[in-house]
């Protein structure tokens, strides 16, 4: 227990002096994780509502994909990404591996199945509501995505803020990636696992808890957003 | 759509952003070991080299036999490690120009307070280890093909014990985390000393065996082929090599103190 009284000491005290490279780490995080999200948000949605509304040879095969996909081990994917950026690679050229952007590929790949896989769910389900209607006013099915995606938005924002949480609690691909530089590619949770490995657990568990106030934050702020829009909308 | 192109927008700002901290600045990548990573060695010396140069050094820290896989690939400027054998192979094969002998320091034989093997008894290296297996008391491996996992194979080969049973614990992981690990279940342990010295969660574990030969540990700084890899930063990276063995980076080294004791000795003796 006692290491844990002293996580939050250490946690109150980390964010009370605003620790300049404790604040880096986790701007850091926040760029690389919601890059990542936004990123695969504009990818996943028109994706996931397209598997939803269209049916062509390998659709099931797909969705059982997308949804095994969810379940992609970070590490698996830092190591393909790895192999993709590495100098002896195909995309070595670009010298991105140990970099931030290198970090925001891996995250995407662990973040856009399930934003894809969800956001075909939820339009799936709302296409069956609407189809006669949106049928009988003549919208053809690309003309249907914005207005089923709108009229699910409140789920949606769900979905992204899952894979928002995915892609700030994995470790095991930007660690790879990105390569725990001090002051360029560490972020919290590697911050927070080469505290552990140093063996100071309260810095350790002190760190896990600003990063869980950080997450918490934007959790926050999405549900404002979404309760603002829910209540423009009447 | 005026929302559609304010998304975009947003998207495209967090893409320069996340690229703009990938400026074309003065750096190498430098793949080294935990042990000095952890020991917080680099954090000493790296800001005096910068300092002198301009050039910065960017540490990924990983076991040793993973910093050579990094190398070999090309994905490292420089190499800064501690496996004699494992560097002389990447020399002969093409991968490195040259190799310097940097510092170094030693592992030394961790466990318990109680010392069931009786292991501070011992008067080698190999004899200790001896005591450990003819004990069965659990002894935790790094088991990650590291430099500090190469040493402690040695020694076992030395001892002529081929490690084997439930008491012989392999754990893959890094020299904290078996440290942790070790800590947690009361194990025998062969650690380096840096990573010792900073070490926070020592709980019932204690050095129990140390100052043998079979026990140095050094480091050496391999200067990358730039005709295998030419896109490695070579005179950036060469500047640095030259640098560790330089009165300036052996002073640096050499000034690198933990509760008042060097962590590190350096080779060079001017």
């Amino acid at each position: 227990m006692e290491s844990a009284d002293n996580a939050f000491i250490t946690a109150f005290h980390l964010i009370v002096s605003m620790d300049p490279v404790l604040t880096g780490i986790v701007l850091l995080s926040l760029q690389v994780s919601l890059s990542a999200v936004l990123i695969a948000t504009l990818i996943g949605l028109p994706l996931g509502a397209a598997v939803a509304l269209w049916r062509f040879p390998g659709r099931g095969l797909l969705i059982t994909l997308l949804n095994a996909f969810m379940g992609l081990p970070p590490v698996v994917a830092g190591l393909m990404v790895y192999l993709m950026l590495s100098r002896a690679g195909p995309l070595g050229q670009f010298g991105l591996l140990f970099t931030p952007t290198a970090m925001v590929i891996a995250q995407c790949l662990l973040v856009l199945p399930i934003i894809a896989a969800l956001t075909r769910q939820v339009v799936e389900d709302l296409w069956k509501e609407y189809a006669e209607q949106l049928k009988s006013l003549g919208a053809s099915r690309a003309r249907a995505i914005p207005t089923l995606l709108w009229d699910g938005r409140i789920s949606l924002v769900t979905t992204v803020l899952a894979g928002f949480g995915r892609a700030s609690a994995e470790v095991g691909a930007v660690l790879i990636v990105g390569g725990n530089i001090d002051g360029v590619t560490r972020v919290m949770t590697t911050a927070i696992a080469l505290e552990t490995s140093r063996g100071d657990l309260p810095l350790a568990l002190g760190l896990g808890l600003v990063l869980m106030l950080m997450v918490a934050a934007v959790n926050g702020a999405a549900f404002l957003l979404g309760e603002s829009a829910r209540r423009q909308a009447g | 759509m005026i929302r559609h192109g304010r998304r975009f927008a947003l998207g495209l700002v967090l893409l320069a952003l996340s690229s703009g901290t990938v400026a074309a600045d003065r750096h190498i990548i430098l793949a080294s070991t935990t042990s000095t990573e952890q020991s917080g060695l680099f954090g000493h010396i790296i800001p005096r080299f910068r300092d002198s140069t301009g050039i910065d050094v960017r540490v990924v820290a990983v076991g040793t036999g993973q910093a050579f896989a990094i190398a070999r690939r090309g994905d490292a400027d420089a190499l800064l490690v501690h496996d004699r054998r494992g560097e002389e192979a990447f020399l002969a094969d093409g991968y490195g120009l040259e190799r310097r002998d940097v510092m170094y320091n030693d592992f030394i034989i961790i466990g318990p307070g109680e010392d069931p093997a009786k292991v501070s008894d011992a008067d080698t290296a190999a004899e200790a280890m001896r005591r450990i297996a003819g004990a069965q008391a659990p002894f935790a491996s790094r088991g990650d093909d590291s430099g500090t996992h190469r040493a402690e194979r040695r020694i076992w080969e030395s001892a002529g014990i081929t490690p084997s049973g439930s008491w012989y614990r392999e754990l893959g992981s890094g020299m904290g985390p078996t440290l942790n690990t070790a800590a947690g279940m009361d194990a025998y342990v062969l650690a380096d000393r840096g990573t010792w010295a900073g070490f926070g969660n020592r709980q019932n574990l204690t050095v129990l065996f140390e100052d043998d030969e079979a026990l140095s540990n050094v480091y050496g700084s391999l200067l990358i082929n730039p005709e295998r890899h030419p896109h490695v930063k070579h005179d950036l990276a060469e500047a640095w090599h030259r640098w560790l063995v330089s009165g300036a980076g052996q002073e640096a080294i050499a000034s690198f103190t933990r509760g008042g004791e060097p962590l590190f000795v350096p080779v060079v003796t001017r």
